[in-house]
């Protein structure tokens, strides 16, 4: 009666229908759209419009540092928040049991996550640079060099936002609760990080525990693209520090995967 | 062939409380296997382990020769599971619900073939969230037995159907069977049980009460017989399993003329089922 079992698919191709999948998904919730897009066009607004005069050390205006802010935070809401809550989420209501139950590949399920991510992040930040451009006259990247800092600065930083978003979607009794802890510990990082102050004028133990976690990087790298090279002498360290940021970033990414491929729980309860 | 399911000495505690004691099956390849019993039995429970989502605390357990806890993706491909409640309504029509799902399955049944057997051809184009409740069940089958399945597990797969399409679920089922499939399925209605099942286990508070064929579930109790009249002394109401001799003797006390109210009930399966219930009290 029965044939031979034949081999499940493989991964890559399940990720694909995935990845397909949470993007129909994700524009069909309108709320979801409007928050992430609107969000960091509307602080900017509100920042530009307030500190619209306003230079910062190095005699950069407040508006082009807080670009460089915004445009990190809008990226860590997109990957760590988003997932965080998410993934929690689908983790309370079975939806993930339902993959578990078909035998999903955890990487399969990762990889749609991923590629919601960076999309909505790619939309979002090319609606927040238009903004920046045309409504404030913010300077953009100056030349290939830095539009590519730009680039490597927000996929590292992204994807360590998304390994990140995973492990905090795993602490234990969350469910509900998670769009309160994941949303406080993305706010105190923005503080925490220089996203609305300058970096350098936060108190040192601040900025110490901010440089544990990869926003500071994010921000710091973000900076790098969109200031001027010598407003590199008004950062702590006096430079851009490219190679810590890559070496931080990486190394969530690694850890955090790591971490996420060991402990991973389509369920909360057994 | 070795059986499709096997279960021996099964139990799990919640908090000290025993949900399953000591549950002992063998379900055959090809049989259809109800699980019937009230709220709070141990139905999900045990058939949460034999998919491989719960821990067990006793006993061992293998589906298609595997043990549960330690099944891997090929031995999941050849599992459906229909859960008792399945995620939060995607904001998907039936037919991009289906046809995304199929992407996860080697030989996935047809979406036309599927939204027929389901009887949701018309309601194909709709979005999930819109569906009516026994519609989403009808969806959470399709999705079940998308896979081509050699074992199905359905945990309360008519909760919410209206009797039309709980007549049609029966016939797809009987079509699964004859095809080969092996079936689990838990219910809470005895009808349902007694048409589908090949076997019937009835649990309750974990334990199990009796596993027969749907004609030989409680044969003990089935063979107590209710005989009542009235007579001057009252109504009387007495169980026996002689029956006739109850009525002699009743007979012998008014040689003529008619015994006010004398009645004779074989209990029928479902009085079978309550009395079974009624004892584990
Ligand atoms: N995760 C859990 N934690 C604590 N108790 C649980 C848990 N899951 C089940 N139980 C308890 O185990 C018992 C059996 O539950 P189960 O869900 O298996 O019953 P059921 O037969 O499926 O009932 P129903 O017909 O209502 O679906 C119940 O008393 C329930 O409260
Ligand atoms: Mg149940």
């Amino acid at each position: 009666m029965t044939t031979t079992p034949s081999t499940p698919p493989p991964a890559l191709r399940i990720g694909r229908a995935r990845a397909k999948l949470e993007l129909i998904l994700f524009f069909r919730e309108p709320a979801q759209v409007i928050f992430s897009f609107a969000y960091p066009v509307l602080m900017m607004l509100i920042f530009a419009s307030v500190f619209r005069n306003e230079t910062v050390a190095g005699g950069v205006t407040y508006k082009q540092y807080f670009l460089a802010g915004i445009a990190a935070t809008g990226i860590m809401l997109a990957s760590f928040q988003a997932l965080g809550i998410r993934i929690a989420l689908e983790r309370d209501n079975g939806e993930l049991g339902r993959l578990q139950a078909l035998g999903t590949p955890p990487v399969a399920y990762f990889l749609g996550k991923a590629a919601q991510v960076l999309a909505t992040s790619t939309l979002q930040l090319i609606s927040l640079l238009l903004v920046a451009r045309f409504a404030f006259d913010v300077s953009m990247p100056i030349d290939t060099a830095h539009w590519l800092t730009f680039a490597w600065v927000a996929v590292l930083g992204s994807l360590s936002g998304m390994v990140l978003g995973v492990a905090v979607s795993l602490l234990p009794h969350q469910g509900r609760s998670a769009d309160t802890v994941v949303a406080s510990i993305a706010l105190v990082l923005q503080f925490f990080s220089g996203v609305f102050f300058v970096f350098s004028r936060l108190p040192a133990w601040m900025r110490d525990v901010a440089a544990v976690f990869p926003l500071k990087w994010l921000t710091q790298g973000m900076r790098s693209a969109f200031l001027p090279d010598a407003a590199k002498h008004a950062e702590v360290s006096g430079s851009w520090q490219h190679g810590w940021t890559a070496a931080v970033l990486v190394a969530w990414i690694v850890v955090g995967l790591a971490v996420c491929a060991r402990s991973f729980r389509w369920r909360s309860s057994d | 062939m070795d059986a499709a399911i096997v279960v021996r000495g099964l139990g799990k505690s919640y908090a000290g409380q025993a949900v399953v004691d000591d549950v002992e099956l063998t379900i055959e390849r090809g049989e259809c296997f109800a699980l019937l019993g009230p709220n709070g039995a141990g139905k999900t429970t045990t058939v949460e382990i034999l998919e491989g989502f719960r821990h067990r605390d006793a006993g061992e357990v293998t589906v298609l020769g595997i043990d549960p806890a330690r099944g891997d993706r090929n031995w999941r491909a050849q599992v459906g599971v229909v859960g008792q409640s399945v995620g939060a309504p995607l904001d998907l029509s039936v037919r991009e619900m289906l046809d995304h799902f199929a992407a996860y399955h080697a030989q996935p049944r047809s979406t036309d073939d599927l939204l027929t057997a389901v009887g949701l051809t018309d309601a194909a184009r709709t979005r999930i969230p819109n569906l009516s409740g026994g519609q989403r069940r009808r969806l959470d089958v399709a999705l079940g037995v998308q896979g081509r399945p050699e074992v199905l597990f359905l945990d309360e797969p008519t909760t919410g159907l209206d009797p039309a399409a709980r007549r049609q679920f029966w016939a797809l089922i009987t079509n699964l069977r004859a095809a080969g499939t092996t079936i689990l399925l838990t219910t809470h209605y005895l009808d349902e049980a007694a048409h589908l099942a090949d076997r019937v286990a009835v649990i309750a508070r974990g334990r199990l009460l009796d596993v027969a064929t749907p004609d030989a579930l409680g044969r003990t109790l089935r063979l107590a017989v209710t005989v009542r009249w009235t007579d001057e002394g009252g109504r009387h109401e007495v169980s026996t399993r002689t029956p006739t001799a109850t009525v002699r003797e009743i007979l012998a006390s008014v040689p003529t003329g008619e015994v006010p109210d004398l009645a004779v009930y074989r209990p029928s399966l479902e009085d079978v089922y309550l009395a079974m219930l009624e004892h584990t009290e």
